[in-house]
């Protein structure tokens, strides 16, 4: 049995399964996503077993000529986890969520307040014109300039949208606008081109007619 | 006719349309240029009907337009028509900074997607990947999504079918290595900072990270000339950016999901990327300036056409609506 | 002790984590160095609780015979195949060749690809149905989406061809994308900086406490 050949068969199926849900919900799309949930958990559920727990943990903590102690710490955090499938003792794994939640606070603070924030104000505060510009670029900086302020005084709503304000809240409103625009067209592209994947593995790799 | 029979009859049409696709209809399949004009006239027609319908207020069905679409997508398959495709600044700007890299360079790789998105991103990775190899750049691979490693090694495959010299050429553990998943999104980065081997005490096939002799002596970012990383959401691009360039001063650009890429165009504006290859077009314009022609060009034409519908049906949809509120008024 | 000790976890962890921004040095980078390794490791065991609850639910609706139960019984025998051939596999488990590689191409590709890609469709069927230039705002909405619709595949140059290259459709798109949309999409992003900086804040201080459940 060539289990390429019936692998592409299958796949065919599957990916038709799936396909006939656009039809009504029905047992051949039901199936699909059943083993869709189960094969998506399981691939999880090894990759991390092989990646994260023997890859890193038993590597670092056993396997490793210098063995680094403080891992136990985490593995014990992580066995603390999985409290939560018990009534009983699920409030314990509030403790390894807290350290989830204080970690990731911690380091979100810092990462956004640099990256998304400060770069972007500092981006944003530039010369409208340097030496050899042309005057489109200097058009673009005052756009820029103008489009970032407007939009954050849209967010500001701890005074009311009106007068000279209102007008700048207005056109920060435009500029959102444009984004979600540009954004609403990125993602019809976005979508379009999933789809392309599919039919081009069932019209191209299953049934041989692209050229 | 019970609605239960007109399922079975259409199962039935649609299995007989898929035994004669794979055993009657030549292989492959090309329409002639003059099949290709009736068929855009065809599909021209029909936006007509659905336009005139629309507008006596009989709204199509909605399986109607999902077969319309999928119409769109397929049928520029089997048609030949020369695109114009322009390079954007933004591929531009990263082909540019992969040209600078002398031979010998150390690029790290992030392949932070999965399946879903292979079809906008696999082409950048396959046409990067062959670049990198026939370049002498020296890849070192790995994923803060568990399936990217993977894609990684398709993308490898790929570089080999394409230009088979490569598979004598390229060394596994001293012309690339793919160093596997780990756990921990935006965390992993920041331990990677602190060393690469913290984080990756092995590859993905177990070997361990001493013994690797392309990265035994990379310690963090520092070693690193250069990054280039795929994403299709999160921990990607963003994590990359926040962490690994405005952190550890990592050079960088980004391949991108069309649905990431705008959000991630303020960091190229500030520079805190130096490129980025958005969505298909993105891989298109990638494929055409480093001459690698694959999928993503010839996706290109059934990717206009289904943007061609999808602007058809707002267009008709607007048309209706202003007819209605006027006739409201 | 049940709310008293996550609080303090909570903030130890934190404050770590800003002050070895700012002081990358010993002992802060070392704490930071061991709190990323555990997160990896935490964030392992958080996918197995997701995988085993799954499992835990699956099996309850089997046991109770609720509806649709038998797809319960397919999602469990599929997970098995799966884990089972992962294991088998060794540390090589993925390489190209093996059953979980298999796996993975063929049926988890096939599937995990087909389900998101069903999105093209819905996401036509909406901009027939409900995308509307009900006043200005959307006006502005549906034109900057044409501009990138058509200017970002080749058709829009087509369109457009008769202008010189500089000012056909692909460059307009550039243009709104670089200029337009980098302008509104920070002002996005420094309002979502300034909101997740206070959250943080928050948090670390302990005045946010919703993670924490009921009790």
């Amino acid at each position: 049995m060539d289990w390429q050949i019936f692998g592409v068969w299958l796949a065919a199926f599957m990916t038709l399964g799936i396909i006939s849900f656009l039809y009504k919900d029905n047992v051949f799309y039901k199936a699909a996503e059943a083993i869709f949930i189960g094969i998506s958990a399981g691939y999880w559920f090894i990759v991390f077993f092989w990646d994260s727990m023997v890859g890193k943990f038993y590597v670092q903590a056993i396997e490793s000529p210098e063995p680094e102690h403080h891992v136990w710490v985490g593995l014990i955090l992580g066995i603390l986890m999985l409290a939560r499938l018990s009534n009983k003792v699920g409030w314990i794994a509030r403790w390894p969520l807290a350290f989830v939640v204080g970690a990731t606070a911690g380091l979100y603070m810092m990462m956004f307040f640099v990256s998304n924030a400060m770069v972007q104000v500092q981006s944003t505060i530039m010369p409208l014109w340097e030496t050899g510009d042309g005057w489109f670029t200097v058009f673009n900086n005052i756009v820029i300039i103008i489009g970032v302020t407007c939009g954050l005084v849209y967010f500001f709503f701890s005074k009311k949208h009106e007068g000279a304000f209102g007008v700048a809240a207005k056109i920060g409103i435009w500029f959102l606008m444009v984004t979600f625009g540009a954004s609403f067209g990125y993602t019809v592209m976005s979508r379009m081109s999933l789809m392309l994947g599919r039919l081009d593995f069932l019209f191209g790799t299953w049934l041989e007619m692209i050229p | 006719m019970n609605t239960r029979m007109k399922e079975i009859i259409a199962t039935v049409a649609i299995v007989a349309f898929f035994l004669i696709c794979k055993y009657v209809l030549p292989k492959p399949l090309e329409f002639s240029p003059l099949v290709s004009n009736l068929i855009i006239g065809a599909m021209a027609v029909v936006f007509i009907i659905i336009l005139i319908r629309t507008l006596q207020g009989k709204y199509i069905e909605r399986r109607i337009v999902f077969l319309l679409v999928g119409i769109a997508l397929l049928l520029p398959f089997f048609m030949q028509f020369d695109l114009p495709l322009q390079v954007s600044p933004e591929v531009k700007a990263t082909y540019d900074a992969l040209e600078s890299l002398p031979p010998g360079s150390k690029v790290l790789a992030s392949f932070d997607y999965d399946p879903p998105s292979a079809p906008e991103l696999q082409p950048m990775a396959d046409a990067f990947m062959q670049y990198a190899f026939e370049n002498d750049l020296k890849v070192i691979i790995m994923g803060l999504w568990p399936q990217g490693p993977q894609q990684a090694n398709q993308s490898i495959e790929a570089a080999f079918v394409a230009n088979p010299a490569l598979r004598e050429k390229v060394e596994y553990g001293v012309d690339y290595v793919n160093l596997g998943f780990q756990a921990g999104n935006e965390f992993v980065i920041v331990g990677m900072g602190k060393g690469f081997r913290s984080m990756f005490p092995t590859d993905m096939n177990g070997t361990p990270y001493d013994s690797i002799p392309l990265v035994k002596n990379i310690t963090n970012f520092g070693n690193i000339d250069f990054s280039l990383n795929f994403s299709a959401g999160k921990p990607g691009t963003v994590e990359w950016v926040q962490v690994g360039v405005d952190r550890y001063k990592l050079r960088m650009a980004a391949g991108n999901t069309a649905v990431q890429a705008p959000a991630v165009y303020p960091y190229l504006n500030a520079g805190q990327i130096v490129g980025l290859m958005g969505g298909m077009s993105g891989a298109a314009e990638f494929e055409k300036i480093t001459g690698k022609t694959g999928k993503a060009t010839t996706y290109l034409l059934s990717q206009s056409s289904a943007h061609l519908v999808v602007i058809g049906l707002i267009i008709i949809g607007n048309v209706a609506f202003f007819r209605e509120k006027k006739g409201g008024k | 002790m049940r709310r008293e000790i996550p609080l303090v976890i909570t903030f130890v962890v934190g404050v770590v984590f800003v002050i070895s921004y700012f002081i990358p040095h010993y002992p802060f980078n070392e704490f930071e160095s061991w709190f990323t390794d555990w997160f990896s490791i935490v964030g392992a065991f958080a996918i197995w609780l997701g995988a085993l609850n799954l499992m835990k639910i699956s099996t309850l609706k089997i046991v109770k015979q609720k509806k649709d139960w038998p797809f319960s019984a397919l999602t469990i025998v599929s997970f098995l195949i799966i884990v089972i051939f992962g294991f088998y596999g060794g540390k090589g488990f993925r390489d190209p060749g093996t059953t979980f590689d298999w796996l993975y191409v063929y049926v988890y590709t096939a599937l995990s690809s087909t389900m998101f890609a069903l999105l093209a469709f819905f996401v036509a069927s909406a901009s027939y149905r409900a995308f509307r230039a009900r006043n200005f705002e959307a006006t502005l909405l549906l034109v900057a989406a044409f501009f990138v619709m058509l200017g970002r595949v080749p058709v829009g140059d087509m369109i457009t061809g008769f202008l010189p290259l500089e000012y056909q459709m692909s460059h307009w798109a550039n243009w709104v994308m670089n200029i337009l949309n980098t302008a509104g999409q920070r002002a996005i992003m420094i309002g979502i900086a300034l909101g997740l900086v206070s959250t943080s804040l928050r948090v670390i201080l302990g005045l946010e406490r919703s993670y924490l459940g009921g009790d």
